[in-house]
């Protein structure tokens, strides 16, 4: 389902619901004649968005507010955390192209901070859709939930067959192997997804995880993944402070869970500005170089390039996992990347 | 509604509250005691509001927007009873929430403030819902002259004007002063009305210490159909206390309590208080 579909369906059912936007309108252009005067665009002014939507709020408003990642939860960081996060109002934010999804923007339109900070503000929901799917589905439970909430917009296709209703705080478990644990959010789904089928094919048996909110968090998963796999890998387009990496450290010191985690993420630097595929393959966060990189994170457990390639279907690979899975964009190099069942390119 | 004729004693008790509360920990004197007036006049004169009301959708709404002046809107409101008096003995006290800036744990203040150019676009969101539901209750905010260096109120001012929201009023407390420096030798803001008519607000000014003035400034509000209002109000920051008006260094006191005695002299009247401790510029 599309998102501005959604939007519009949840618009027409609740009066509270008010449409904002900092003049990014791209995905609810096709709102205005629906939501008359509820749509509501206050121009270049991300400050201003915020602060009229604690107004709205204050009249028993739930507004919806959209700009760029970037300048939502940046310029305008001290709005949201004063005005919504003091007040805890139910100011529903939404980040238009978030970490890799600015794509060629270049590093001032790169919200990849972005989880860090609003995950720091107290009573604030991150949620991170995997696709717009996710999202749509995620929409009618942020509006229901009293406090606010920052979502990093997703409009890509799905990601995989999901298997579990969206639920705030809850995580979605799509494979449960007990070999590698792949913990991500958001888009990267998609890829986490194709590299877990190459592990799979190599005979590491892979737990691959959609945390999908990151605040707050399924900390019951994450100590389930840590105890129930060897490696934990997480998976994230952001910097390393603040992230799931810091995440997934908070649980598990909470919980005096010892693990090992292999961190992928953007370290302190930003990413190489292209379009997705070249930023995937570029930064290595395409299936395959996911699959890569966490073989070599396994590097003191020698099976996998060692270990026989078993049947794809035989052994249960997830296949419902690849509907919409990127291309195998390195035929010809490894021979676990080409698999053995002999799969082509999708596309 | 308060008789025009009694507001210059409501007035004297609101300063005599805000002086006793600049002692202990002290307060923001200057900018309290040069909105005073402005504050009493509004909630005797002008809001469509009352302690029985005050979740009353249809009630006018008042933010204090610079927030540093709330012990003027405390004593106000201990005044007309929206809270109890006594309550201002506990200012700077954990067990309560009269504190250095507002917060809505105090009944009669709308929003939370202190950082600065903050509500007038919260005050736009309030006037955008008022419109959306056919209302004819008013917003007004109250901005500091200093606070007008925030982008973030010239971002309100455009998007305000663009949504012709006549139902939004704004009065900044013209006392000249931002912290410690006097605005026009720091940031200059005049001509300030053309500045805020060049956004497409409607402007008028008033001396803020004034009541006949500004009876005559808020009795025909909008200024201009289908834009939103400001009166610039011309006050003096310390008004009352001749020996600490216009200074500089009395944004902040925390006077002795021999200080507020004499302090409280003068504000009746009495001779000029002698003061001992240092004035406080921080820059």
């Amino acid at each position: 389902m599309r998102y501005a579909d959604a939007l519009r369906t949840q618009a027409l059912r609740r009066d509270e619901v008010i449409v904002l936007t900092a003049e990014n309108r791209a995905p609810i252009r096709d709102l205005p004649p629906s939501l008359g005067l509820r749509f509501i665009d206050v121009g270049i002014c991300e400050q201003t968005l915020i602060g009229a939507a604690a107004g709205l709020a204050l009249r028993g408003r739930v507004p919806v507010a959209h700009a760029l990642a970037a300048f939502l939860t940046m310029r305008a960081f001290e709005f949201i955390r004063t005005d919504l996060g003091i007040a805890r109002l139910p100011v529903k934010l939404v980040g238009y192209v978030p970490g890799f999804l600015s794509e060629a923007n270049g590093p001032t339109h790169q919200a990849i901070e972005d989880v860090a900070l609003m995950r720091g503000i107290p009573n604030m929901r991150v949620v991170c859709p995997a696709d717009e799917d996710e999202l749509a589905e995620a929409l009618p439970v942020l509006l229901d939930d009293p406090s606010p909430c920052y979502v990093r917009y997703n409009h890509l296709p799905p990601a995989v067959e999901h298997r579990a209703p969206f639920a705030l705080g809850k995580a979605e478990v799509l494979t449960e192997g007990g070999g590698v644990a792949l913990l991500t959010y958001g888009f990267l789904l998609r890829e986490a997804a194709v590299a877990a089928r190459l592990l799979e094919e190599l005979g590491v048996p892979v737990r691959l995880v959609n945390l999908r909110t990151l605040a707050p968090v399924d900390e019951a998963e994450i100590v389930a993944a840590a105890r129930g796999t060897e490696l934990l890998v997480t998976i994230e387009d952001h910097f390393a402070t603040g992230g799931l990496y810091s995440i997934i450290a908070e649980v598990l010191l909470r919980h005096g869970v010892a693990a090992r985690v292999h961190p992928i993420h953007l370290g302190d630097r930003w990413f190489t500005p292209a379009l997705l595929p070249g930023i995937l393959e570029h930064e290595g966060f395409s299936g395959p170089r996911l699959a890569d990189r966490v073989l070599a994170a396994l590097a003191p457990h020698p099976r996998p390039l060692s270990h026989p390639l078993p049947p794809d279907r035989e052994r249960g690979a997830p296949s419902h996992l690849f509907r919409t899975g990127l291309p195998l964009s390195r035929q010809g190099g490894r021979g676990w990347e080409r698999g053995p069942g002999g799969e082509g390119p999708r596309s | 509604m308060s008789d025009l004729a009694g507001l210059p004693a409501l007035s004297l008790a609101v300063r005599e509250h805000v002086v006793r509360m600049a002692t202990r920990g002290g307060c923001f004197i200057g900018a309290s005691l040069s909105c005073a007036d402005l504050l009493v006049h509004l909630y005797t004169r002008v809001l469509d509001i009352s302690p029985e009301r005050l979740d009353d959708p249809s009630r006018d709404y008042l933010f204090l927007s610079k927030g540093h002046d709330v012990p003027a809107l405390y004593a106000t409101l201990a005044e007309l009873g929206y809270i109890e008096r006594g309550r201002l003995a506990r200012h700077l006290s954990p067990d309560d929430a009269i504190y250095w800036h507002p917060n809505r744990a105090v009944p009669g203040v709308e929003f939370h403030s202190g950082s600065l150019g903050h509500l007038l676009s919260v005050g736009l969101g309030v006037a955008l819902d008022i419109k959306l539901r056919g209302g004819k209750n008013r917003v007004f905010v109250i901005l500091g002259d200093g606070e007008l260096d925030e982008g973030s109120v010239w971002e309100a001012c455009l998007v305000a004007a663009a949504y012709q929201l006549d139902n939004l009023v704004a009065i900044v407390d013209r006392n000249d002063f931002q912290a410690n420096a006097r605005t026009e030798e720091l940031i200059p803001l005049e001509p300030l009305p053309f500045k805020f008519q060049s956004f497409g607000w409607s402007c008028r000014t008033a001396d803020g210490h004034d009541f006949a003035e500004l009876e005559a400034a808020f009795e025909n509000l909008p200024y201009a159909q289908g834009r939103p209002s400001v009166l610039i109000a011309r006050t003096v920051r310390g008004k009352g206390i001749p020996s600490i008006e216009r200074r500089a260094d009395r944004w902040f006191a925390n006077f002795t309590a021999a200080e507020v005695e004499a302090l409280l002299g003068e504000l009746r009247g009495e001779a000029a208080a002698t003061l001992v401790s240092e004035g406080m510029v921080v820059r």
